[in-house]
């Protein structure tokens, strides 16, 4: 059963449906409960490497349903620290808990001040009412 | 046919075939041939198997009777209505498949003497002259046997063109806007060029101020299908042609949609330097099996060097295959390309004549009468004139009654329908896009009509039978997602 609808007001957000869960220097990255939800059940999870360096606008990763193909767009920039382990094996965990077990990855941030332009909880509201 | 929710909402169980390997007895055999007599030839130990092949085992009745059956649960352009957006299913004609077959086409070898093959060749010559004149371009290569090829083609001639002029290293961008097949930045990405995505605006044109952004000297070119997977032809094209020429890079003509625009406008006069076309979608081919197509390329004539060997050239009144071309990027296929394709395209232009116009001019009057039919019904994101196809969402019945693109699509198979292509493009949520082509009839068009309204109509009278469709079908709603993450492809013999 997929997670019902919903969206964390700590969380921090982009216009491709990613959030970030912002903790000191680091800071967790997903999908909302909107992109999983379009998608459908997920079956696949590209991750980056641990390590690797991804940049703020950019793509990360890829997630794939069986509609779609979709970029991991990343709303911010860092060095990957941790894959979340749990949902390369389980892609599903995403649907059913899109904040909680399925994080996607968490970063070392580079530039903390690029979280200044992210979409808070209200402002993401008039994004998902665009749709 | 109408009327299906008046029936039971069973599949008959009787209707489930078994496989051919279910089937198999163990020592049964379709044909028993005498022993000749002679010796066995001698294979090597480490060649020989080691035990027998697993073959289903039957009488010859049985395989027939099995295909056979098989053979009615096809759906093709001949049993029904095939409305799947960007893949232009129009009707083959029949007299394509008797020319194809004459002897002189059919018998030839590709590497018979050019002298022998004169009728193959002026064919081949024909083509490219015609192509040349529908793309507004100067040189053709057939060479290419898919729309994908042909695009991989395209930016290995655009590729060799910068390299030729010594911008190979510093030209690395293809832009592409995000209503694209998948096939193009898979192609940026074989041919090693690096992908600029490009955002769609409110009219579903390209988002010019995103662009103006994002093409500098570094640009290489654009991809771009036009009129878009939308259906909607981009207004600010001219302004597109500015903005790629300024920096002297190229454009590449997607061609999937050419079925609209066939002799009322041109790719080469809006700008494009390639242009790939889908023989198989636009000049008719069976092709929804997977093939065979042919996806030949068109370019402007700094780019004709570049093009693969060997071409058709006419020598006054002989024709011949030309393979002197020393900056050609090389051969995509074996010989020519697929002949086969060519004549049943050819034939099919030919049959049009100079009224080749009035195919694309039906085909856009097709979709612009269902678009208007059924705007009402399900939500129409981008509402203006369109082309030859049309993309609605199901978004409107999602919110209220949480029916999707997919139970609607899997709905209209219960009324003998193929579904229009789903969840394409990606930039509508809900997507059902649906591309009539010039072949059907007015009754054919409203009767489709009429059944998409009945399933909206459903959608809030009683969507569980739309959440549970296909019900008059040999099997019911699959489950993809399992199908996507444990496939079996390949019997288990009982493991």
């Amino acid at each position: 059963m997929a997670a019902a609808e919903s969206y964390p007001d700590d969380l921090l957000y982009n216009e491709e449906h990613d959030w970030a869960r912002i903790e000191g220097d680091e800071a967790l990255l997903g999908i909302t409960w909107h992109a999983a939800d379009a998608l459908g059940e997920l079956v696949h999870y590209e991750p980056p490497a641990v390590g690797a360096t991804i940049s703020k606008d950019e793509s990360y990763g890829e997630i794939e349903s069986v509609k779609a193909v979709s970029d991991l767009i990343s709303p911010l920039s860092g060095e990957v620290l941790e894959v979340n382990d749990i949902v390369v094996g389980t892609p599903e965990t995403v649907n059913l808990d899109p904040y909680g077990n399925g994080w996607l990855v968490r970063i070392r941030l580079s530039d903390p001040s690029e979280k200044d332009v992210l979409l808070d909880l209200a402002d993401y509201r008039k994004v998902l009412d665009e749709q | 046919m109408s009327g299906a929710a008046d029936r039971p909402l069973t599949t008959d169980e009787s209707d489930a075939m078994p496989l051919i390997f279910e089937k198999s007895r163990a020592g049964r055999r379709g044909l028993a041939i005498p022993n000749p007599g002679l010796p066995v030839p001698a294979v090597p130990a480490h060649l020989a198997r080691k035990s027998a092949p697993r073959l289903p085992e039957l009488a010859e009745p049985e395989v027939v009777r099995h295909f056979t059956k098989l053979s009615t649960r096809n759906f093709g352009i001949d049993s029904g209505f095939y409305p799947l957006g960007s893949c232009t299913m129009k009707y083959n004609p029949r007299v394509n498949e008797r020319l194809v077959g004459l002897p002189g086409f059919r018998d030839i070898h590709p590497l018979a003497e050019d002298e022998s093959v004169q009728g193959a060749l002026e064919l081949e010559w024909n083509l490219q002259e015609i192509l040349r004149a529908v793309t507004g371009l100067d040189a053709v290569s057939l060479q290419p046997a898919a729309g994908s090829q042909g695009e991989l083609t395209g930016l290995l001639v655009m590729k060799a063109y910068f390299e030729s002029k010594g911008e190979g290293a510093q030209r690395r961008k293809i832009v592409i806007p995000d209503t694209a097949h998948g096939t193009n930045p898979a192609s940026v990405a074989m041919t090693g060029f690096e992908l600029t995505p490009v955002k769609t605006d409110a009219r579903g044109n390209i988002d010019i101020e995103d662009l103006r952004g994002k093409v500098d000297e570094n640009t290489a070119g654009l991809m771009l299908t036009n009129p878009s997977t939308l259906g909607l032809f981009d207004e600010n094209i001219s302004e597109i042609r500015e903005i790629f020429r300024a920096v002297g890079a190229l454009m590449y003509y997607d061609g999937a949609n050419l079925n609209a625009v066939v002799g009322i406008s041109r790719p080469g006069d809006m700008g494009f330097d390639v242009v790939h076309i889908n023989l198989h979608k636009t000049f008719s081919q069976p092709h929804g099996g997977g093939g065979p197509g042919g996806g030949p390329i068109a370019v402007r004539d700094i780019l004709e060097p570049f093009l693969p060997a060997p071409t058709v050239v006419r020598d006054g009144e002989a024709f011949r295959l030309e393979h002197d071309r020393p900056q050609s990027i090389g051969r995509v296929r074996g010989y020519s390309g697929p002949f086969g394709v060519f004549v049943r395209s050819y034939a099919f232009m030919r049959a049009w004549g100079p009224a080749l116009r009035e195919m694309s001019e039906v085909a856009v009057l097709n979709a612009n009468y269902m678009r208007v039919r059924l705007q009402g019904a399900y939500d129409l994101p981008y509402d203006r004139l369109c082309m030859h196809e049309f993309v609605l969402s199901a978004r409107n019945l999602k919110k209220e009654y949480g029916i999707t693109a997919t139970d609607v699509a899997k709905r209209l198979m219960d009324f003998g329908y193929h579904p229009p292509t789903v969840y394409f493009p990606l930039v509508v949520p809900e997507a059902l896009m649906i591309e009539p082509t010039e072949s059907e009839a007015k009754e054919t068009l409203d009767a489709f009509c009429d059944v998409m309204l009945e399933i909206a109509r459903e959608a809030a009278d009683d969507p569980e039978v739309l959440k549970t469709a296909p019900h008059f079908r040999p099997v019911t709603r699959l489950d993809e997602v399992r199908a996507a993450k444990e496939p079996i492809v390949r019997f288990g013999f009982g493991s």
